[in-house]
């Protein structure tokens, strides 16, 4: 079901394309030595190249290259062994030099794609143009003092990687599936955090609008929007607002836009004619990046498995749905958690246990997979119980909650409740013969075509034996008098 | 007056005790004293730091371990950043700058125990050819025409460390070129100067003008001299990007090579029209003297030289727009404020930039500008690489070239005050060597009819700064440059 809006003259399909910029996780920053560590005391991780000081210059920091390598490979695109550092020239208070270090015409990854997934199951290819690394500004705060504007340098010159789509997104679900997808491969390959509270990942978002089967509209840009939900309502709006101007006789302007939470609505920043000139040339203090094929397959031969391969392993390995697979893999620590669970037992039940009672768990406690008060070697030996019949599945859940609580290990709950399975046939007989017995009258009506109280007599025996006989047991037996 | 020594001498003669390094450091103190009020060659005279550090020089001569450079007075063009002493660049700007660190190159000189008497003055972010941009106003040059006083320019924009060493008040000098700031003073100041190969040394630490052309050089009052600060500030630098990781040879050891079957190429094109006779007659001269030291003279052809300039206008000042963007008044240097962010930037650039700085700012921005950029900026930057092959098909046929280093001798202050244009033009032979990245080495010849040095250019292959170090030497015995200028530390005013 395509997403449209239902304007007055018709339907409107939405155009988006969507700009991410994801800090690099490293030590350093791109072109200094200085921590890139993220929430210190103001201007205490700024060095005098990041300050700007005269006669300081700037050198690549190796490891943010490779970083950028490895998030190439997650986005299946081209590296460029042959990249280069442009100046983007701008004045602003919290850009020190005075320019931007970014690479404008010769991006370190070319053109890439990544399958997103949507939520009746669609799976859509959305194209990468290109990602290149640039240095973060600084920060102004303006709300400190009255009439001056405070300025922290910490952030200035982190390395960013800025990865561009195509314009292959028609709604605001395909993008907040895209941002979804790209925050789970740079999370799973180490590269950013993918924390867009805390900034180190933002989205510029284009948005058009047209008629199926025109050409691309007239495009603005939302900028700096840091949560999937707040871009995927900003489309919504802007493509509205798109809509109404065309239906009443306007044109969109070109133009950069601010999204407003608050108000809900988007606002000009910076009309086409305000548009900087940034005067880009080829950073002289760079030489040209240089990376060797060789260095280049060693990252690749190095890398993680991404989520997409993990899904397929997963649905392959432990015969899981995709759908199953995919809630897995959303986020690796889920994963490998899930895997320490599945390893050497049975994948699905080890799935039902993970993504049922203990996310209903984790979602109560509003508690992350880091958290979890139940590991995942408890978790197996509890499925461990359930294989080898020491208890059955209902016991187990009683035997969960415990876990929960205490921490304890399952088998020695198992132990210090006495919840062992009751297998002994003689036992298991006794309890039926005088259930029967006490029930006479109900199982005349059964005999006489009320199969529907077979429940009834189960329901009682695990009653009577506080759920620990062995469920197939008592089946068995069950029939077995009941035929007579 | 010890001021008289060249380095080599002194070396020697700090190591026989014939002097302290105290005793030399006072005589250049006190010329400075004597001389600087009128020269105006320092900015800022270090003489604190610089007694110290011969005290400290004089501890390590007597214990026997003293480097090369140990007790040796030189002057430090004020572009070089130096620890805890103001540098300035000759601009309002930065007037009160005290930076907090010391650039690779004279960190390598104070490594090899040199003793810094002071910074000295050029042309505003080294921009200029007559040293008449500075905030602290123009350096005079020591030299006089004959039987005239006119105040003449040292040339630029090293113009500050040329008159010093010309005059006799400091042993050598840290310069920087970008378009012939060393190779140009130092012609116009009958000394030696060489710019090495872009990369040979470390631009970290140096104030930024144009970062694909900027390479610091020494200058001295011979060829030796020039050969062993060199060794001392070239070397790879892992904090500049662009410089380069090969071994330093023993440049010194150059001086006395034989010139024995060397191919010298004279380039047709720098027989400009409307040079001096003068000029012409030295050229001459130098290819003469190269003749009889065993050399061969061959005419060559550098076709592109005459867009070399034209290109230079617009890559120098590009880079220039972009590198002194930093100066914005935030965060160091001179502010002025304002109502607004904007106020702030225009009212702190406009009264702490000079007028030839900014007109450079705004062609920079100019040629930078969208729509303009492939007409000028990519252009300029294909006739730079054609430049560079220039040089290369030279080199394939010869060693090294021969050129005049200038189209005429120093100038008056006033002469060419009004017109941008032809000031520039005082650089047309120096700018090419500089768009390719090739060495290059200036050294007087002898004097016009005036009396004023005329230099001769010596231009090599990249990274054989050793050939034009040992074809430098030969010319300077054959030259035999031993005149001094009118005001020098034997003279008194």
């Amino acid at each position: 079901m395509n997403y449209v809006i239902v304007g007055s003259t018709g339907s409107w399909e939405v155009v988006i394309g969507l700009e991410v910029h994801a800090q690099v996780i490293s030590k350093a920053k791109l072109f200094s030595g200085a921590s890139a560590h993220f929430g210190s005391e103001p201007n205490t991780q700024v060095s005098l190249v990041d300050a700007a000081f005269p006669g300081m210059l700037p050198v690549i920091n190796r490891e943010c290259v490779d970083q950028a390598i490895r998030t190439g490979f997650g986005l299946n695109a081209q590296i460029n062994l042959v990249s280069r550092f442009d100046r983007k020239n701008y004045f602003y208070a919290d850009l020190p030099q005075g320019y931007q270090i970014s690479q404008f015409t010769h991006p370190i990854v070319g053109k890439g794609e990544i399958e997103i997934e949507l939520d009746d199951g669609t799976v859509k290819k959305i194209g990468i143009t290109r990602l290149h690394l640039e240095q973060d500004a600084g920060k102004s705060i303006h709300d400190l003092a009255p009439k001056e504007t405070c300025i922290d340098l910490n952030r200035s010159g982190v390395a960013l990687m800025e990865i561009v789509s195509e314009p292959d997104m028609r709604s605001p679900e395909e993008a907040g599936a895209y941002l979804r997808k790209i925050r789970a491969i740079v999370r799973y390959l180490g590269t950013c955090d993918g924390n867009m509270e805390e900034g180190s990942m933002r989205a510029d978002v284009n948005v058009s609008v047209r008629k199926p089967g025109e050409k691309y509209r007239t495009r603005c840009e939302l900028k700096n929007i840091n949560s999937i939900r707040y871009v995927m309502q900003a489309i919504e709006i802007e493509a509205k607002r798109h809509v109404e101007i065309y239906e009443n006789g306007g044109e969109i302007d070109q133009e950069t836009r601010l999204f407003d939470v608050v108000k809900g609505e988007t606002r000009t920043m910076r009309s086409k004619e305000d548009a900087h000139d940034y005067r880009y040339f080829p950073d002289p203090d760079l030489l040209p990046l240089i990376v060797e094929q060789s260095h280049v397959d060693h990252l690749n031969a190095t890398l993680i498995e991404l989520p997409d391969a993990k899904r397929n392993r997963f649905q392959n390995e432990y015969g899981l749905s995709r759908y199953d697979a995919n809630v897995l893999v959303a986020e690796k620590d889920i994963a490998d958690f899930f895997e320490n669970v599945a390893k050497g037992r049975d994948g699905r039940l080890a799935s039902n246990w993970v993504t049922g009672e203990l996310f209903a768990v984790l979602n109560k406690k509003g508690l992350s997979i880091h958290d979890s008060p139940v590991k995942a070697e408890a978790i197996g030996a509890l499925l461990d119980l359930i294989g080898d019949k020491t208890i059955n599945g209902k016991i187990a859940k009683e035997v969960f909650e415990d876990m929960v609580e205490t921490g304890d290990m399952p088998a020695d709950i198992v132990k210090r409740k006495g919840l062992r399975q009751v297998t002994d046939t003689g036992v298991i007989d006794k309890v039926i013969v005088d259930i029967l017995f006490a029930n006479a009258d109900k199982v005349e009506q059964y005999k006489s075509g009320k199969d529907k109280l077979f429940g009834f007599f189960i329901g009682q025996v695990m009653k009577e034996m506080k759920g620990k006989a062995n469920p197939v047991i008592v089946n068995e037996l069950l029939k077995k008098h009941l035929s007579v | 007056m010890l001021t008289e020594m060249t380095i080599a001498n002194a070396i020697e003669g700090l190591r026989q005790k014939e002097f302290s390094a105290d005793e030399l450091t006072r005589d250049h103190l006190k010329a400075i004293n004597l001389l600087n009020n009128r020269l105006n060659a320092y900015i800022t005279v270090t003489e604190k730091v610089a007694l110290g550090q011969a005290k400290a020089a004089d501890e390590k001569l007597a214990s026997g371990d003293a480097p090369m450079l140990t007790g040796v007075p030189l002057a430090i063009k004020d572009l070089f950043c130096t620890k805890d002493i103001p540098t300035t660049a000759a601009s309002r700007i930065l007037e009160n700058f005290i930076p907090p660190y010391e650039s690779t190159v004279t960190a390598n000189l104070l490594k090899d125990g040199a003793v810094f008497l002071g910074k000295t003055n050029l042309d505003e972010f080294a921009m200029g050819s007559g040293n008449l941009n500075s905030v602290f106003g123009a350096v005079e040059n020591p030299w006089k025409r004959k039987g005239d006083d006119a105040f003449l320019v040292p040339g630029g924009s090293s113009g500050g460390s040329a008159a010093a060493v010309a005059a006799r008040i400091a042993l050598g000098a840290t310069g920087t070129d970008t378009g012939g700031s060393i190779r140009q003073p130092a012609a116009y100041c009958g000394i030696t100067g060489i710019k090495p190969t872009y990369g040979r040394c470390s631009r970290w630490g140096i104030i930024a003008f144009a970062s694909s052309l900027d390479q610091a050089g020494p200058m001295a009052k011979t060829v030796e001299d020039c050969a062993i600060l060199l060794q001392s500030m070239a070397g790879f630098d892992p904090k500049d990007s662009t410089s380069v990781d090969r071994e330093v040879p023993e440049y010194r050891a150059a001086c006395n090579r034989s010139l024995k079957g060397l191919r010298v190429g004279i380039p047709k094109e720098y027989c400009a029209s409307g040079m001096s006779s003068e000029i012409e007659a030295i050229w001459q001269q130098g290819i003469d003297w190269l003749k009889e030291a065993g050399c061969e003279i061959v005419d060559i052809s550098l076709p592109h030289t005459k867009y070399g300039l034209a290109t230079y206008y617009i890559i120098a000042p590009a880079e220039a727009s972009s590198n002194l963007a930093r100066y914005d008044g935030v965060r160091y240097g001179h502010r002025v404020s304002g109502n607004s962010l904007d106020e702030l930037y225009a009212n702190t650039r406009g009264e702490g930039f000079g007028v030839e700085v900014k007109r450079r700012i705004l062609m920079g921005t100019y040629v930078l500008s969208s729509g303009y950029y492939d007409a000028y900026y990519l252009r300029a930057q294909k006739v730079r690489k054609l430049i560079y092959q220039d040089f290369m098909n030279a080199y394939e046929k010869v060693d090294v070239l021969l050129t005049p280093t200038a189209p005429s001798a120093a100038f008056a202050k006033d002469e060419h005050q009004d017109d941008p244009v032809q000031m520039y033009l005082n650089d047309i032979f120096t700018v090419p060597a500089s768009m390719a990245g090739v060495p290059g080495l200036a050294l007087p010849a002898g004097l016009n009819k005036q009396g004023l040095p005329l230099g001769l250019q010596l231009l090599g292959r990249p990274f054989d700064e050793e050939t034009l170090i040992a074809v430098g030497s030969a010319m300077e015995k054959a030259a035999n440059f031993t005149y001094k200028p009118a005001i020098h530390s034997g003279v008194s005013l």
